[in-house]
């Protein structure tokens, strides 16, 4: 079977990641090896026949097999995000196909130079698979992520991030807190600009692959900035999830 | 096909758009969302140039000053992304391939066209595709300058095929005799991009051959 055909999977386990994110562990009948930062269509089917498709990045690396996960942000009057997060429970079927993209995809190979991964929210989503799948390839490359959040609820992933972090001294998680930081917080506390992007740049050393992924706003400013700081075009890439211009 | 599955519970969130046709599994957007690979070119108009060569009789080039004395139209027209939205009657001013095409004077074996933009983005599509009202180079968006992240200063506008045919920061129009596949093209996405066939990828084209695989 073609990747790209519709197939039906099933929901095998659900874990809540914040107050509005979940992470949908899906059983594929037709698993087919996905690159870190590719993405799956959901498709979703009304009785009288409706259909709605959005795109969710993949977060479990290529290592974990026959199962995708999915993290899904559950956006304000959100159509299927909204679906997803309420009507949606184990043992329930959803019609997908994928993986899909070709460009936004790292490969943990030993080779493998140092990498900037630059997040806003649920844009974390595809740069979790990068990293798990860094983690599983037991590479160490240089590796930082710089990863924008509005409050302490809202970091996705915070707990294996951290674990992360603590084991593998290759790797940087840089958080800030564009709303409210924890007490005691000595990092971050503003939008992602480019005076923190060059110290991330320093942090993952000479001439990093840049991922970018988030809000198109976060977005824009900081492909624009790593560019003005001398990173060749090339080596940004990026993914816009949302038409929201936050 | 009929599609015997549903999701229980699962119902449309907003009413229909009306009085506009939707194509099969695209959503209505009433803002302008941004797809690109990679950071956005910011092109100063006094270096921009454009140029309509390949299989031509009279290669052209135009800079901007030249460019924006080319007879200008007024445009509304629907545009359609492979990421599932689409907008309805947006409005654009620009300069009609048909134009430009008649300038340069296409030689007879040209088919296919390569769009070739500042940053290296490339997408091909049939000649046919471009001619006939079909397609125009776009400058002004909603009355405005087109704005970087949508393409500007200018952008390849061809609405009846998938929006990402529509290239950003055109640079280049090249007339081929066989058909090549541009920058998402080779990673899988559709050689074509109808989107009332719904072919967003590779597999969805109807004649996989024809598309030189
Ligand atoms: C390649 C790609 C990968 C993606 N991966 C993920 C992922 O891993 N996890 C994830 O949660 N989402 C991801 N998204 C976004 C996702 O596809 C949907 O756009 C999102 O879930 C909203 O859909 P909805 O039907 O719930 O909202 P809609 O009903 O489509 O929209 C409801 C309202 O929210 C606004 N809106 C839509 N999307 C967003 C957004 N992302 N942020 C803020 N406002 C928005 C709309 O303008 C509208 O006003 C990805 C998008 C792309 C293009």
């Amino acid at each position: 079977m073609s990747a790209l055909q519709w197939q039906l999977a099933t929901v095998t386990a659900l874990r809540p990641e914040t107050p509005r994110v979940k992470t949908f562990v899906l059983h594929l009948p037709y698993w087919t090896p996905h690159r870190a930062g590719q993405h799956y269509t959901v498709r979703l089917t009304a009785p009288d026949g409706y259909q709605a498709q959005r795109s969710y990045s993949v977060a479990s690396p290529p290592e974990q097999t026959s199962q995708i996960e999915l993290t899904v942000e559950l956006i304000e009057e959100g159509e299927v995000s909204g679906y997803l997060f309420e009507g949606v429970t184990v043992g329930d079927q959803l019609e997908v196909r994928g993986p899909i993209g070709g460009y936004f995809v790292w490969e943990a190979t030993p080779l493998a130079g140092p990498l900037l991964l630059v997040a806003g929210g649920s844009g974390v989503v595809p740069l979790m698979a990068m990293l798990r799948h860094r983690h599983r390839s037991g590479i160490h490359n240089a590796t930082v992520l710089l990863y924008s959040v509005r409050t302490p609820d809202d970091v996705i992933f915070y707990e294996e991030l951290a674990r992360m972090a603590a084991a593998d001294a290759t790797f940087t998680l840089l958080l800030t807190y564009t709303r409210h930081s924890p007490a005691n917080w000595s990092g971050y506390q503003r939008r992602i600009d480019a005076a923190m992007l060059a110290e991330a740049v320093k942090l993952a050393g000479s001439s990093p692959q840049c991922f970018i992924c988030g809000p198109t706003s976060l977005v824009e400013t900081a492909a624009s900035s790593l560019q003005a700081q001398g990173i060749p075009p090339v080596s940004i890439r990026t993914e816009r999830f949302g038409p929201s211009g936050t | 096909m009929q599609n015997p599955f549903f999701n229980r519970g699962f119902q449309r969130k907003r009413p229909a758009p009306t009085g506009h046709v939707l194509p099969p599994g695209q959503y209505e957007t009433q803002d302008f969302p941004v797809l690109s690979a990679g950071p956005t070119p910011r092109i100063a108009t006094a270096k921009w140039s454009f140029a309509l060569d390949g299989l031509v009789e009279t290669p052209q080039k135009w800079n901007w000053a030249e460019f924006n004395a080319l007879p200008h139209q007024d445009l509304t027209v629907d545009i359609h992304c492979v990421t599932q939205w689409s907008k309805f009657g947006t409005t654009w001013q620009g300069v009609s391939l048909d134009t430009l095409l008649a300038l340069a004077g296409p030689k007879q074996e040209a088919r296919y066209v390569m769009a070739h933009c500042y940053g290296g983005y490339t997408t091909n599509l049939p000649l046919a595709d471009l001619t006939g009202g079909k397609a125009f180079i776009g400058l002004l968006y909603d009355g405005k300058p087109l704005a970087p992240e949508h393409g500007g200063p200018a952008r390849l506008v061809v609405p009846h095929l998938y929006f990402w045919k529509s290239a950003k920061w055109i640079q280049r129009l090249e007339l081929l005799a066989d058909d090549a596949p541009g920058f998402w093209e080779r990673a899988g996405y559709s050689m074509y991009g109808d989107p009332w066939k719904e072919q967003r990828y590779r597999d969805d084209d109807e004649d996989q051959a024809a598309a030189g695989l």
